[in-house]
């Protein structure tokens, strides 16, 4: 241990196994290492961005088996053996970009870009959560609850999308893209619901 | 951030025996809350145990109509469950009322009842706070506390609770369920919250160790309709100025058979308003009865400057809901589609 104080005291380590986009990773890390910085800073996916670091932006936002989190509230230790995609995992291995990717370009559905990312994992996971029939907050009493796909209008968008800023306001191309998205994927399931690819198939 | 070690428990016993063992180690569940705390340096705890994949997440019907959710049940699990949508539609709107569904797919039931207040002073370590540092003073009352408390506060605190879930879970009776080294024992969830008084660094009754390990909801109560409405800043995503969770069932006579009120943001526990339900009570409940119960009800508020705004707003706010579930009643008496009785 280091005689400089709090500031310096060594980290205690953990080692963590990471399927990421289809890759495994076996990765030893500080335990106050966030699935963020681990995803960032050791795994070089910097796409997932760092905004607020504190669960108030949305911009880290990635699929944790299927899920969408804020990555920055996630200790990579709780992690432990999740399968994540991020924003690099959404196009396909032969570069096609993943439906709503396309729908961003069409409806210019960003400015300066820091947020994308994560509007557009959250996105991905916001298809699929109404697509299994979960509700949200602006869901009608008797729709929502008992399996049967919830409709994607603006609002249970906009809703389901408050949880990712922008501080370009590029809401109205954002809301768009995510109905175009939704209604081209017809309730396919988020990356990560399914079985992962074989990573040897990946590598090869 | 400290350094800590963090370990995932097996089972609920290994989880309270780690924790009996060291006085400074603290659970881990969705992390939403413990996590950022971390960060902020306001928690500094040694070791977490990880309960998160703790076999507890189990929301079922019991055989007397009532529910027992498990303490690791997600929000998002336990707001999109059909006896939950079905049956408690206050609660599962209050639940998708906060936060965001990317924190709400992280943070757990049991979580959500030990959040800490999001008070800026609590939350800022170069500040005085009584809560986080007892002793220091309270740099709230003298500054910024458009979001904090105006009932229940005394002069070492005035933080507010942040829950939406735990105001919904009143107005239905909740109880806790609770495991530690002596066995399990269950808190009525008014029990379970204490009052800040001379010691506002204790959110709750529970002792080191104790484990929450489920809620428990007794059936609702015959024939009410129900209703949770949050007033904030912003239309989603922000925590509550004033929230609202009530239950109303009107007799064929018109009259209040039935009254439960709970109100969010005002107070540094989910506030039953047992005088304003006392005063409806078999009474009329036009809209003229309803704030003047109400009112009373916050009687005794000690609003600040910066807050005193949320006692009408909270009066307005009930008054509106529960006029709304009375209208709602009258034109359907019944029992509508959204009735408990038809669910």
């Amino acid at each position: 241990m280091s005689a400089g104080g709090r500031r310096t005291r060594v980290g205690i380590q953990a080692t963590v196994e990471l399927m990421v986009n289809g890759d495994r990773h076996s990765l030893p890390v500080d335990t106050r290492t966030t699935l963020l910085d681990a995803l960032r800073e050791r795994l070089a996916l910097t796409g997932t961005k760092k905004g607020c670091d504190q669960g108030q932006c949305g911009a880290c936002t990635v699929l944790v088996d299927g899920a969408r989190v804020n990555s920055c509230l996630l200790l990579a230790v709780a992690a432990d053996g999740a399968e994540v995609v991020t924003v690099e995992g959404l196009a396909s291995p032969d570069g096609a970009l993943h439906p709503l990717q396309q729908a961003f370009v069409t409806h210019d559905a960003f400015q300066c870009g820091y947020c994308t990312p994560g509007q557009l994992c959250s996105g991905v996971g916001a298809i699929a959560e109404a697509a299994a029939g979960e509700p949200s907050l602006v869901t009608p009493p008797e729709a929502g609850g008992r399996g049967e796909p919830v409709p994607l209008g603006e609002e249970e968008i906009r809703e389901r999308m408050s949880g990712n800023l922008c501080r370009c306001a590029a809401y109205p191309g954002i809301a768009a893209a995510v109905a175009e998205a939704a209604a081209a994927l017809g309730g396919e399931p988020a990356p990560g619901l399914e079985p992962g690819p074989d990573p040897e198939e990946v590598s090869r | 951030m400290r350094p800590f070690r963090y370990a995932r428990a097996e089972d609920p016993a290994e989880a309270v025996a780690a924790l009996a063992a060291d006085p400074e180690a603290r659970y881990l569940a969705g992390g939403t809350n413990l996590v950022d705390l971390m960060k902020l340096g306001v928690e500094t705890p040694a070791r977490l145990v990880d309960v998160r994949r703790l076999p507890l997440d189990a929301v079922e019907e019991t055989p007397d109509g009532g529910l027992r959710i498990g303490a690791t049940a997600t929000n998002t699990a336990l707001a999109g469950h059909p006896a939950v949508r079905g049956r408690y539609p206050a609660l599962s709107q209050a639940v998708l009322a906060g936060a965001s569904q990317q924190l709400r797919n992280l943070a757990t039931v049991g979580g959500n009842l030990l959040q800490r207040t999001r008070c800026l002073y609590f939350q800022d370590t170069g500040k005085p706070c009584n809560k986080r540092e007892p002793g220091t003073g309270c740099a709230a009352r003298e500054g910024e506390h458009r979001d904090l408390a105006v009932l229940g506060t005394s002069e070492h605190c005035v933080a507010s609770h942040p829950s939406d879930m735990a105001v919904a879970l009143a107005a239905y009776d909740a109880r806790v369920e609770v495991l530690s080294e002596a066995g399990a024992r269950r808190l009525a969830l008014q029990d379970f919250y204490r009052l800040p008084g001379d010691r506002p660094e204790r959110d709750t009754v529970l002792r080191h160790g104790d484990l929450i390990t489920a809620v428990e909801l007794p059936p609702p109560p015959p024939g009410v309709r129900a209703a949770y409405r949050k007033v904030r800043d912003r239309a989603s995503y922000a925590f509550a100025l004033v929230s609202v969770a009530a239950l109303l069932r009107r007799e064929p006579d018109g009259s209040v058979g039935e009254v439960r009120i709970a109100f969010g943001g005002v107070a540094p526990r989910p506030w039953r308003a047992r005088a304003a339900e006392d005063a409806l009570r078999g009474g009329p409940c036009g809209e003229q009865e309803l704030r003047s119960a109400l009112e009373r009800e916050f009687t005794e508020a000690r609003p600040l400057p910066g807050n005193a705004f949320k006692v009408g707003l909270a009066v307005r706010t009930a008054t509106r809901v529960l006029t709304d579930l009375a209208e709602a009643a009258a034109a359907t008496p019944h029992g509508g589609p959204h009735s408990q009785e038809d669910a």
